[in-house]
């Protein structure tokens, strides 16, 4: 390879590594700020943190707890967990259609004492796709 | 020999002429393909268990979203070639790419936007995979405005190609958000380490339409840089005798 080449060969990797570099950095440092939802232990561990007052909305995620939904007053009431800890649900409105006892799920409201008060409400469905008489396999 | 033949190939001038051999029944080719690909997981694969009817814009969403990325990285080789090789048609490569990325990204964010309506219950949600992926359209945009800016269009390739090289460490991002943060876009279901979370009956039609959405955008992108070349070296004696 020509030198001028080569030169210019070094200064592509120079832009491409520096920019890789930076990008990192920010990453790194915004780390969990990244996340999208919460678990449920994240959010009963930062319970006493100063920046999660009753009036932050955060983002809960895992999945609807088995046998932990029922309708009460036209409120629906549900468990979120990630299989360590879960949390009550509370919430008003429309479920999505995918919504299942078993399945991922992200609420978006108020946690206060213990219980999390969602006004929205939304379904996560996995990677897993299969026609509906293979389910059972 | 080799080299001779790149250095010929190179030319814009027998790029061109190849490529106008082949580039119209090669887009036809992969149009038919892609629609009929289309049709077959329309209208002849089963319903999802899980999400019924609605996961079948997978067909337009996945090949979509796939080209989006592979674009911009090709779009990164294409911009380092021409930074390093100083090869012109490189940089005609990389600039006729950018305007069908954006294109195609936008409707990777549209037609992820259609599947979340039904299965997740909202179109947008600022999670790392859409979000990394409207930055990717942003990035196609600005590349777009980038290069339309200058008057000088030699200092214009430079500036785009490094913008390029710069902007395509988004694509890894892109690619593993999912895996790095939580988020509400599930994982991939097609990976190269392990075996497809989806049955077959619904991966054959994927597949075929992931393929000839290939052939498809890469004729596309074939028949913009001929027409960046007719653009760009109209003074030259060989265009003019075309």
């Amino acid at each position: 390879m020509k030198k001028d080449r080569k030169k210019r060969l070094f200064g592509v990797l120079l832009i491409i590594g520096s920019s890789c570099l930076g990008i990192g950095l920010i990453l790194y440092a915004l780390n969990s700020n990244l996340d999208y939802f919460l678990t449920p232990s994240e959010l009963k561990q930062s319970d006493e943190n100063v920046v999660l007052s009753s009036n932050t909305r955060v983002k809960l995620g895992g999945m609807v707890k088995k046998d932990s939904f029922f309708i009460n007053e036209n409120k629906v009431n549900f468990e979120v967990t990630d299989f360590e800890d879960s949390i009550k649900v509370i919430y008003e409105g429309l479920l999505p259609d995918l919504f299942k006892e078993g399945k991922g799920i992200v609420v978006l409201g108020k946690y206060n004492d213990g219980i999390f008060y969602a006004d929205e409400v939304f379904a996560k469905h996995d990677e897993n796709y299969m026609p509906p008489n293979l389910e059972l396999n | 020999m080799i080299k001779k033949f790149f250095h010929q190939f190179a030319s814009p001038k027998s790029y061109f002429a190849i490529a106008n051999k082949f580039v119209k029944p090669f887009l036809v080719f992969f149009f038919l393909l892609y629609i009929s690909a289309l049709a077959w997981g329309l209208f002849f694969t089963p319903p999802d268990a899980v999400q019924g009817d609605s996961y079948r814009i997978i067909y337009m969403h996945v090949p979509a979203s796939f080209m989006a990325q592979i674009l911009f990285a090709v779009m990164a080789i294409t911009s380092a070639v021409f930074l390093i090789w100083k090869l012109k048609l490189a940089a005609y490569v990389s600039k006729s790419i950018a305007p069908i990325g954006a294109i195609v990204t936008f409707f990777a964010l549209f037609s992820g936007s259609i599947w979340g309506i039904p299965t997740w219950g909202t179109w947008w949600q600022w999670d790392a995979r859409i979000t990394s992926t409207l930055i990717l359209l942003i990035m196609y945009l600005g590349l777009i405005s980038l290069h339309a800016s200058f008057e000088n269009k030699e200092k214009a390739d430079k500036f785009f190609s490094v913008l390029v090289l710069i902007g395509v460490v988004n694509i890894p991002i892109i690619k593993k958000s999912v895996d790095w943060w939580s988020t509400l876009h599930q994982s991939a279901s097609i990976t190269l380490t392990s075996k497809p979370a989806i049955d077959p009956v619904m991966l054959y039609p994927l597949m075929f339409s992931i393929v000839s959405f290939i052939g498809l955008i890469f004729g596309l992108v074939i028949l913009s840089s001929q027409n960046e070349i007719l653009k760009r070296e109209k003074y030259k004696s060989w265009i003019k005798n075309i």
